[in-house]
């Protein structure tokens, strides 16, 4: 299904649209009315989701480390937890990226998009009872940006220079303009906490769809649903039951053998077998992280442009796709962005594949002998493989690729960001600003290629705060272009989030945002017996 | 970190161990030579006493001797996690980390401060008992570390029990039939589980008696509100894997030593003068069998203890191992050094006993000329 027939169906789930309404925009998007009107039925019949049940979720990632505050919270099961029992400000549409209104009813910019206007919304109570006040976001949003803070979500908060009240309603004063700061409050540290969380930062009290029951650091934690809640959209299910499961292995065979509902993490290597299981179903999601080799614009041999085209023109993209992820992911085009982005600029050429172009902007390049490509397994899975396969690829374009295996521990440190040539993997940033602040723009700590440009600087700043979503997205294709045909990155693919599920486990959204449906898997699924 | 775990678990066990492995390796012979004068300026004294009483002697020894290798494991667990690329700050935060946010963990945790203050404030700590907090979760060391030990102390206790009296009936039969059927099958068998990676041996138990028999309880995750029968249902499976891993080892020991005092010249003597097979194994091979055997198995009891990580990880079982590695990782050194402490004096103790048991059980070893 194309996203735009998915957004269709969702509508109709949530309940948005009524029949005509989607059969006259399906058949207008090219949809035969016989399989239009099948499709509403299917989208129609999933609109009322079973309540009650036990969920039980087998994920990867936590640790005895893991703390209850989430403002420290870093692993994919906390990620899940703080969901389950915590709402933000803002959420973001599972389909186009958007910001949609969560705990903020809407929200109003100043026309320099420095100063916004967020109004709470009313009659939500906290787990111990409290009502909900303007006060209790003040007081979260202070915890996450004071100096002595040690908020996650500190990088995204610095930009917010005052946090008051307006009557009942919220203002944020910006250093700068910005105009994705209702994305950058879908962060999944900034949960509204009772009084921001000052009296106790671990009680895990929220306005979320489930209660804490039980929580065992690394090991376990338990829900039960919030009668309470201030929607009724979500929380389907009336317990959960979170297991951490940190062995590929071990999430496979109890999915398997029916004693969880959910796993994520599924290795791509073994997807297929699991594939073979008549009770599992295989959720692959398009996911924002992706798999790069870098080059430093700044230094010799890759301070000429020539070569680094040779050497982007040189890669193979959809055999590695298929033999690194096995074909569970995108191709990239060498800049950092793809169609999960709000603002994407889909009108850039794909760049393929083509030898001929390579040995061409190689010989101008006037570079010979080998090229050093330096690697590592913890680059990202499957790293040393690819960096092989893209020796073989170059090769048949005449470039001479040396391939040097570094050690694992210490990569981060004494290779990538150090060395010109090396490989290594990007998660997604919420919107296209913070990515492209975070590793191209020339003061960027992590600036890995090197990309230092003044004019794409500036363009940055400016998009910023351009509320003008047309003006904007135009400058992201420019600054796209830019770091496509002149950048030192190589971008052969992005990964999907592949994740598992039994059969009896329905609703399931693929939401762009981030892996297992943005967190909300557990808030937004249900169980048919 | 499902392959940091394996990789560090093994690495720190090793250091406890290797402190103490060589001093019980030989502890049979050199017991009776222990009793040099160590405490100076009473050596007769000292002297006296280990000759009359050895085994207080011993004990003393010991106790002494394992503060001083506590001492050592801290000071090595600290380098060690010193030594690491990265400090807690910056792991902790990972991708997210900003300056700033690293700044202020630092100055929190007085990161700041040269390792030598932070060494002896914690070791200050540590001597009266306080461990600390842990960095990461800000909850108090010992009561963690209390729930985590319980559960890996309860899985090892099932295994041993299983694991040991099979060991030592299987090994005695495999004497009993030496070179003779019984005795191939149980050398074949024991030979291919020790080939096993553990792991492996855990995958295949998972896929047969949880995936397509669905009769095992899987995962072994155990929790506060359990009853004692579903933990034990819970444990079933990785309990079978400890079995079958360590048992191997303990069985081929036991043989090799009863075999091995069974052709030696005191036992044919004894056989010439007319005793009963009974006696000779009871009075004469047994007491010179028993130590290696207790040596073996007191190392096997500390591997149930400190060592089964890589099996706690496969059957989500919240034990020790897993929860040092997840402190490793993020180089939450308060729990690094309680876990460290916590390992190398089950090392130590069990040893400790194993050395005492081998005196006790042998009468030349309790009464040294």
């Amino acid at each position: 299904m194309t996203d735009y027939t998915r957004y269709l169906t969702s509508q109709v789930t949530l309940g948005k649209m009524n029949r005509r309404e989607f059969m006259g925009r399906a058949a207008a998007f090219g949809i035969t009315l016989a399989a239009a009107g099948t499709m509403f039925d299917t989208a129609a019949k999933a609109q009322e989701p079973k309540r009650g049940g036990h969920l039980k979720l087998g994920l990867e990632g936590a640790a005895a480390t893991d703390s209850k505050d989430p403002a420290k919270a870093l692993s994919q099961f906390m990620f899940v937890v703080g969901r389950n029992w915590g709402d933000m400000l803002v959420e973001s549409e599972p389909l186009t990226g958007q910001p949609v209104p969560a705990l903020a009813e809407s929200w109003e910019p100043s026309a320099d998009a420095a100063t916004w206007t967020f109004t709470i919304r009313k009659g939500v109570k906290f787990h111990d009872g409290k009502e909900l006040t303007v006060d209790d976001v003040i007081k979260t949003l202070q915890r996450h940006t004071d100096e002595k803070s040690e908020s996650g979500a500190l990088g995204v908060m610095k930009s917010i220079k005052e946090i008051k009240a307006d009557g009942d309603k919220l203002v944020l004063v910006l250093s700068e303009g910005n105009a994705d700061l209702p994305l950058l409050l879908t962060d999944y540290h900034l949960v509204i906490q009772p009084n921001g969380g000052l009296d106790d930062p671990n009680a895990m009290i929220g306005t979320g769809p489930y209660k804490v029951t039980s929580f065992e650091a690394g090991v376990r934690a338990t829900f039960e649903r919030n009668t309470d809640d201030w929607r009724q959209d979500r929380g389907f299910v009336d317990s959960i039951e979170m297991i951490a499961m940190n062995d590929a292995t071990a999430r496979i065979a109890a999915l398997s053998s029916g004693q969880v509902h959910y796993i994520n993490r599924v290795d791509p290597k073994t997807v297929d077998l699991l594939k073979r299981a008549p009770t599992v179903e295989i959720l692959s999601t398009s996911g924002r992280g992706h798999y790069v080799f870098i080059m430093h614009c700044n230094t010799a041999p890759f301070d000429n442009n020539d070569l680094r085209l040779a050497l982007k023109y040189a890669m193979d993209r959809e055999t590695m796709l298929e033999k690194v992820l096995g074909g569970y992911g995108k191709v990239g085009n060498d800049f950092p962005i793809n169609e999960t982005y709000a603002l994407f600029p889909e009108d850039i050429e794909q760049r393929t594949y083509d030898p001929d172009k390579a040995a061409f902007h190689y010989k101008q390049s006037g570079h010979s002998g080998s090229v050093l490509l330096r690697t590592s397994d913890v680059a990202f899975p499957g790293a040393v493989d690819a960096a092989v396969l893209y020796q073989e690829s170059a090769k048949k374009a005449g470039i001479d690729i040396e391939v040097k295996r570094e050690p694992g521990d210490g990569y981060w440190s004494n290779v990538w960001n150090v060395q010109p040539f090396s490989t290594s993997y990007w998660g997604g940033r919420p919107t296209q600003d913070q990515m492209y602040s975070t590793a191209y723009l020339s003061t960027a700590d992590w600036n890995d290629t090197r990309f230092l440009r003044e004019d794409f600087d500036k363009l940055l700043l400016e998009a910023r705060s351009e509320l003008d979503e047309a003006k904007r997205k135009d400058m992201y294709r420019t600054m796209a272009m830019m770091v496509r045909d002149e950048g030192g990155l190589i971008l052969p693919m992005f990964n999907d989030f592949v994740n598992a599920c039994g059969k009896n486990v329905k609703g399931y959204v693929h939401d762009i945002g981030n892996d297992m449906s943005n967190g909300y898997v557990a808030t937004r699924v249900w169980l048919d017996a | 970190m499902t392959g940091g775990g394996p990789a560090h678990g093994p690495e720190l066990t090793a250091k406890a161990a290797a402190g103490e492995v060589p001093q019980s390796a030989g502890a049979a012979g050199s017991v009776a030579s222990t009793g040099t004068p160590v405490i100076e300026g009473t050596p007769s004294f000292w002297a006296k006493f280990s000759k009359s009483s050895p085994l207080v002697a011993l004990i003393l020894q010991r106790l002494a001797l394992s503060v001083a290798l506590l001492f050592a494991v801290s000071l090595m667990i600290f380098g060690g996690v010193e030594a690491l690329p990265g400090d807690f700050a910056t792991t902790y935060l990972g991708q997210s980390a900003t300056p700033q946010a690293v700044e202020n963990i630092r100055k929190d945790l007085g990161l700041d401060q040269p390792a030598t203050t932070r060494y002896f404030k914690w070791l200050g700590g540590a001597i009266q008992g306080d461990f600390g907090n842990s960095w990461a979760s800000k909850n108090s060391v010992s009561e963690q570390i209390g729930k985590r030990l319980g559960n890996s102390l309860f899985l090892a206790f099932f295994a041993a029990i299983i694991s040991v009296p099979l060991a030592v009936g299987l090994g005695m039969l495999a004497v009993q039939y030496r070179n003779r059927l019984p005795d191939k099958i149980i050398n074949v068998i024991s030979l291919a589980a020790i080939s096993l990676p553990e792991f492996f041996v855990g995958y295949l138990l998972i896929l047969f008696f949880a995936v397509q028999l669905g009769i095992a309880t899987f995962p072994a995750t155990v929790y506060d509100s359990m009853t004692i029968g579903q933990r034990l249902s819970a444990i079933a499976l990785p309990t079978a894997t400890l079995v079958l891993v360590v048992l191997a080892h303990m069985m081929r020991m036991t043989r090799a030593a009863i075999l091995n005092v069974m052709s030696s010249a005191y036992v044919e003597t004894a056989e010439l003068k007319g005793l009963s097979s009974l006696r000779i194994i009871a009075k004469h091979a047994a007491p010179n069998a028993v130590a290696p055997v207790i040596n073996v198995i007191a190392l096997n009891l500390a591997y149930l203890v400190v060592g089964v990580v890589v099996v706690e990880v496969v059957f989500v079982y919240p034990g020790m191992g897993q929860y040092m590695v997840d402190a490793v990782t993020v180089r939450d050194m308060p729990v690094v050094q309680a876990c460290g402490l916590i390992f190398a004096a089950f090392y130590i103790f069990l040893n400790m006993f194993a050395d005492i048991l081998a005196i006790v059980a042998n009468p030349r070893l309790r009464h040294p000329r």
